[in-house]
């Protein structure tokens, strides 16, 4: 095998055989992947369809926490976890630049291997092109995942109810600081690292222990949870009013998002998710999600009500209560 | 976390909350001169918690929003020319001119980057010897020392494909000129925090000695704040103005002359434009003669085109505090965040910006 990826290797002729071969299919082993066919068959399930696609461009591709290979994987199986689906199965297609190291790839694809293990979600097809030199920065990756709603199940922002709890499944802002940091290769200090990993199987725990009590989920991916809660407000025209002391936070998170002047409520979370509930059950589905790892620091650290229409309110620390607003654009580092 | 949750906690903000509530007893207009004050006193949401006589009225303390749009469209034409890489702290880049932002430029190939120190864009400078490294010095005391700092080392490496786009402000001048401003009436001011620990305290006595004006430097944190707006309602009520030092773990009466003493080394008063506020007298920074060859408008060729600022915009009156964003009627609808029309809109530290993202919930 090459050192380093060529143009050849996304002909579609023999180079790109060699690649999948000696590569892709040494780790990525599902059955119908390796029969090497147009598209994946796959038997027909009894309930509902979810689908969902995602492309990942994260600058640097290997980040403290994780790389690009298991964002992908777990990314897509968060946005289908977040309708309460059960992924069955995801699809891989990499845009690589020329010159790409082969032994980066490898790296890359052993850890979608091996994220995809942990959840038990197969990538049953793929594609791979190769772009020139300065057409595409290393590696690109789209991943998109199908997954099924059994009946009965229903979380969408639209089912958000006056009164209903919220949830956030651990520490905000971990992703987003984590590759600003490494990205500027700023020394802060401390254990910074990303959070990606999957929800769907606390997801489906709380959608089949609380039939019909978990209204809505989201994962506060780009945008952080304040985008986030403000889309469900603009949605439902309810008012979603926020603790600032509630929300958990590394120590080391919080003191990067000071130093840096970002506002850790729009930084990007990879393995959190945002629960809205009713509120009858609320202690027993906060220790449901406690007793999962992934959700082993959830908090309760809202309420939904009718007070300000579309808007979210947060409580300060300091007892006052300011607005919300969606992020605009990126966040960036302030003059003084 | 440390030296944050001492100064933030809900326990010892009302407290403060409370005293001022029982000391206030005439109406008081404050003046908060500093961005990251404005920003602060939102974020926390401290001007729901005072009492109505007191008035916070935002300044002209946003280094972004108040650098012209005409000096902006300078640095976007400069970022187009294939032999300059930009250097730039990061809110500068979404800035509008007339025209395009950095960040439009940097879209249409212009080589822009965004720098944490100005030290970064030296150390650019030297891995790109075949292009000229252009620093946009934007900035209030607060930034200028490490800039002129970065000045000197560049001459002693003898690194001459750097330079600056001088751009820099001081903030006495302003203020003088603000409080002389007869629409304005001004009780005292919040004095900042960040620019004090260079100018010192002592800075602001003119302010009380000739123009009766109550003057308290405060922190950023929210009891930091609180304090110094109870010292600013004492002043005022008992009509004894004084400069008072609320920032003392940082700021000392003398300031930083270190710091002071290297800026004057480089850089030298001169005339300046203030985005809303017009020309000030001896307001702005200007490179000394001996390192005007770190000067790119003495370098090149770079006109900078005086402009007006745009219609039905009313950031000339927030920025002296005459107006409150709400006032305008482009705010939220013509002007936003995402699409800034006005100069108080486009820093995440102006006036708009503030009343915008944090919101007035009455």
């Amino acid at each position: 095998m090459e050192k380093y990826i060529l143009l050849d290797h996304g002909s579609g002729g023999l180079a790109s055989q060699n690649l999948i071969g000696s590569l892709f299919l040494k780790y990525l082993k599902d059955p119908v992947l390796q029969q090497l066919e147009d598209a994946a068959v796959l038997p027909a399930e009894q309930g509902q369809l979810a689908f969902s696609t995602d492309s990942y461009v994260v600058d640097p591709i290997f980040f403290p926490g994780g790389n690009i290979g298991e964002l992908a994987v777990n990314g897509t199986i968060n946005d289908l976890a977040m309708r309460g689906a059960r992924p069955i199965c995801l699809s891989l297609g990499l845009i690589l630049e020329e010159g790409f190291a082969v032994a980066e790839l490898e790296q890359i694809i052993k850890s979608i291997a091996a994220a995809c293990d942990y959840a038990g979600v197969p990538v049953v097809t793929g594609d791979t092109k190769v772009v020139p030199k300065g057409k595409a920065d290393k590696i690109f990756i789209n991943t998109s995942g199908v997954g099924i709603i059994e009946g009965g199940i229903d979380v969408t922002a639209r089912k958000a109810q006056s009164g209903d709890v919220i949830l956030l499944s651990g520490t905000l802002a971990d992703h987003g600081i984590t590759i600003l940091t490494s990205r500027e290769g700023l020394q802060v200090g401390g254990n910074l690292q990303s959070d990606t990993r999957p929800l769907h199987f606390l997801a489906r725990s709380l959608v089949k222990d609380f039939p019909g009590e978990i209204h809505t989920m989201r994962d506060p991916t780009r945008g952080g949870l304040g985008t986030t809660l403000s889309e469900i407000a603009k949605t439902t025209g309810l008012c979603m009013e926020i603790e600032e002391k509630a929300i958990p936070m590394q120590p080391e998170v919080r003191a990067a998002c000071e130093l840096m002047g970002l506002d850790p409520l729009y930084l990007a979370n990879e393995g959190k998710c945002m629960v809205l509930a009713a509120p009858e059950h609320a202690e027993k589905i906060l220790q449901t999600m406690c007793s999962t790892p992934e959700g082993r620091d959830s908090a309760i650290i809202g309420r939904v009500s009718a007070k300000h229409s579309g808007r979210v309110v947060l409580t300060t620390v300091s007892g006052g209560t300011r607005l919300v607003e969606p992020l605009s654009g990126e966040p960036l580092p302030r003059i003084c | 976390m440390k030296y944050v949750d001492e100064y933030r906690g809900s326990e010892y903000v009302s407290n403060l909350t409370e005293k001022l509530q029982t000391l206030s007893s005439r109406k008081v207009r404050i003046m908060e001169v500093c961005g990251t004050h404005t920003m602060s006193i939102f974020k926390h949401g401290i001007r729901r918690m005072l009492p109505e006589q007191v008035q916070l009225i935002s300044g002209p303390g946003c280094p972004v929003c108040v650098t012209p749009s005409g000096v902006i469209d300078a640095f976007v034409e400069l970022a187009g020319r294939p032999e300059v890489v930009i250097t730039t702290f990061g809110d500068m880049i979404r800035v509008p001119g007339t025209g395009a932002s950095l960040m439009e430029a940097r879209a249409a190939g212009a080589d822009v980057n965004i720098v944490y120190s100005p030290m970064d864009a030296l150390e650019l400078a030297e891995q790109k010897p075949d292009k000229l490294v252009v620093f946009l010095s934007v900035g209030f005391e607060t930034t200028t020392p490490t800039i002129s700092a970065t000045i000197l080392e560049a001459a002693r490496r003898k690194i001459e494909n750097f330079c600056i786009f001088p751009a820099n402000k001081t903030m006495p001048p302003p203020l003088k000129a603000l409080i002389q401003d007869p629409e304005l009436q001004v009780d005292g001011l919040l004095c900042p925090g960040h620019v004090s620990i260079i100018n010192g305290s002592e800075s602001y006595r003119f302010l009380v000695e000739d123009h009766n004006i109550a003057c308290v430097v405060a922190g950023f944190e929210p009891t930091d704040i609180l304090l110094s707006i109870i010292a600013l309602v004492k002043q005022v009520q008992e009509n004894r103005p004084a400069v008072e030092n609320c920032y003392s773990r940082v700021v000392t009466p003398e300031g930083n002359v270190k710091a002071r003493k290297i800026v004057e080394t480089v850089f030298e008063p001169v005339d300046s434009e203030w985005r809303g506020l017009g020309t000030i007298e001896a307001s702005g920074l200007t490179l000394r003669e001996e390192y005007g060859r770190f000067d790119v408008t003495r370098r090149l060729e770079i006109q900078i085109v005086p402009s007006s600022e745009p219609k039905g915009c009313l950031c000339g009156n927030i920025l002296k505090g005459i107006s409150q964003p709400p006032d305008c009627p482009i705010f939220g609808n013509r002007c936003t965040p995402g699409s800034p029309v006005g100069p108080c809109m486009v820093s995440s530290e102006g006036t708009c910006a503030a009343w915008h993202r944090y919101g007035d919930l009455s």
